[in-house]
């Protein structure tokens, strides 16, 4: 740790409960967010074994949520991989931020780093290396082994519970309605801007003025439209700040 | 006859592979592949609406038209979503927006009965 002036210096394990540390408040989000998703999935008739497969090889939420949900609506197979994968396009944009930190780590490591790639680890680990960007490499991937310490088997477990337990949950929680709260949960801190506020507006708009399309199939050109709709706002909107 | 049952269990693995492995190359992708080159300013435009393009319009129609009521709008599921959506945007929380969009709907589904 000689080579590496600037803070937080000192051995490893500093780094690891730092980061430990800082993820714990999201235990709040992951334990009941994977519960539900347990149930959800539960509910669509899937078994252990499927249920858990979605949470331990996806292991994202929100686009795991999209697959049962489009499943639920019958989509067609291509469908519903198109539109949940197109929920985790973000992810790419996470990998290009983390890769001038990490991007010297063996493959193994990258490998990792990428799996548990959710969206708490990579908002943790993007803070703090951008706090402390001269830190060690070893010191950047054991911060961010720290962070995901608490939520990747959380992710796991509260799963397994929710599949578990699913059908002991009365009808009268109507349970049918937590997955559109937790996905409008999930939206409403993400409008922080007039771009992302018209994207949002635009794909709700044309998802409900096409969903008469073969399920999954209005959403994706929802989306697209959506897409570009909040791009070229965004370039408007910088444009005639330019001009001012 | 259940989701599950309508995919069939070989489906089913399908997706969830297709999934796992797709999202993998996706949070890959520039850590492994690509290296330390920038992305495009114009694809990093596209890439920040993504999550915002896709949600909303996956939601909408199972607030407007929830199948628990037989695809009618009802009263309490909408208070729970603007309330919802409310909370989050005055909180910035997704935790505390859960909260308040769940505590809508049970009071609101008590009050109508």
């Amino acid at each position: 740790m000689t080579n590496t002036p600037s803070a937080p210096a000192g051995p490893l394990s500093v780094a690891y409960w730092r980061g430990f540390r800082q993820a714990l408040p999201f235990i709040l989000v992951i334990a009941p967010f994977g519960l539900l998703f347990g149930v959800a999935g539960n509910e669509a008739g899937f078994d252990l074994l499927e249920v858990m497969g979605f949470s331990v090889l996806v292991i994202a939420g929100a686009s795991q949520f999209t697959a049962v949900q489009l499943m639920n609506d019958h989509a067609s197979t291509v469908m519903v991989i198109l539109a949940a994968l197109a929920v985790n396009l973000r992810m790419a944009m996470y990998s290009a931020s983390l890769a001038p930190h990490l991007g010297a780590a063996s493959t193994w490591q990258r490998a990792f780093v990428a799996y548990s790639m959710v969206d708490q680890a990579f908002a943790l680990a993007d803070a703090d290396y951008n706090r402390a960007p001269k830190q060690s490499l070893a010191a950047k991937l054991t911060y961010y082994t720290g962070a995901c310490t608490p939520i990747v088997p959380l992710w796991y477990s509260s799963t397994l519970v929710g599949a578990l337990l699913g059908k002991a949950i009365p009808p009268a929680f109507a349970l049918d309605f937590a997955v559109p709260v937790t996905f409008l949960a999930m939206i409403a801190p993400m409008l922080r801007s007039i771009p992302h506020l018209v994207a949002a507006a635009v794909s709700v708009i044309m998802a409900l003025v096409l969903a008469f399309l073969p399920a999954g199939t209005g959403l994706i050109i929802a989306a697209l439209l959506a897409m570009v709709a909040g791009a070229q706002t965004e370039l408007w909107l910088t444009k005639r700040r330019a001009l001012q | 006859m259940t989701t599950a049952e309508y995919y069939g269990a070989p489906i089913t693995w399908v997706i969830i592979l297709a999934l796992g492995v797709g999202t993998f190359f996706l949070r890959y992708s520039f850590l492994g592949l690509i290296g330390n080159r920038p992305l495009p300013e114009w694809a990093l435009r596209y890439l920040r609406y993504t999550a915002v393009a896709v949600l909303p319009g996956l939601v909408a129609p199972l607030v407007l038209w929830p199948s628990a009521t037989g695809g009618q709008p009802d009263p309490a599921r909408l208070a729970a979503a603007a309330a919802t959506v409310g909370v989050g945007l005055v909180s910035r929380n997704t935790f505390a927006a859960i909260l308040g969009g769940l505590a809508t709907l049970y009071v609101a589904l008590w009050l109508v009965g």
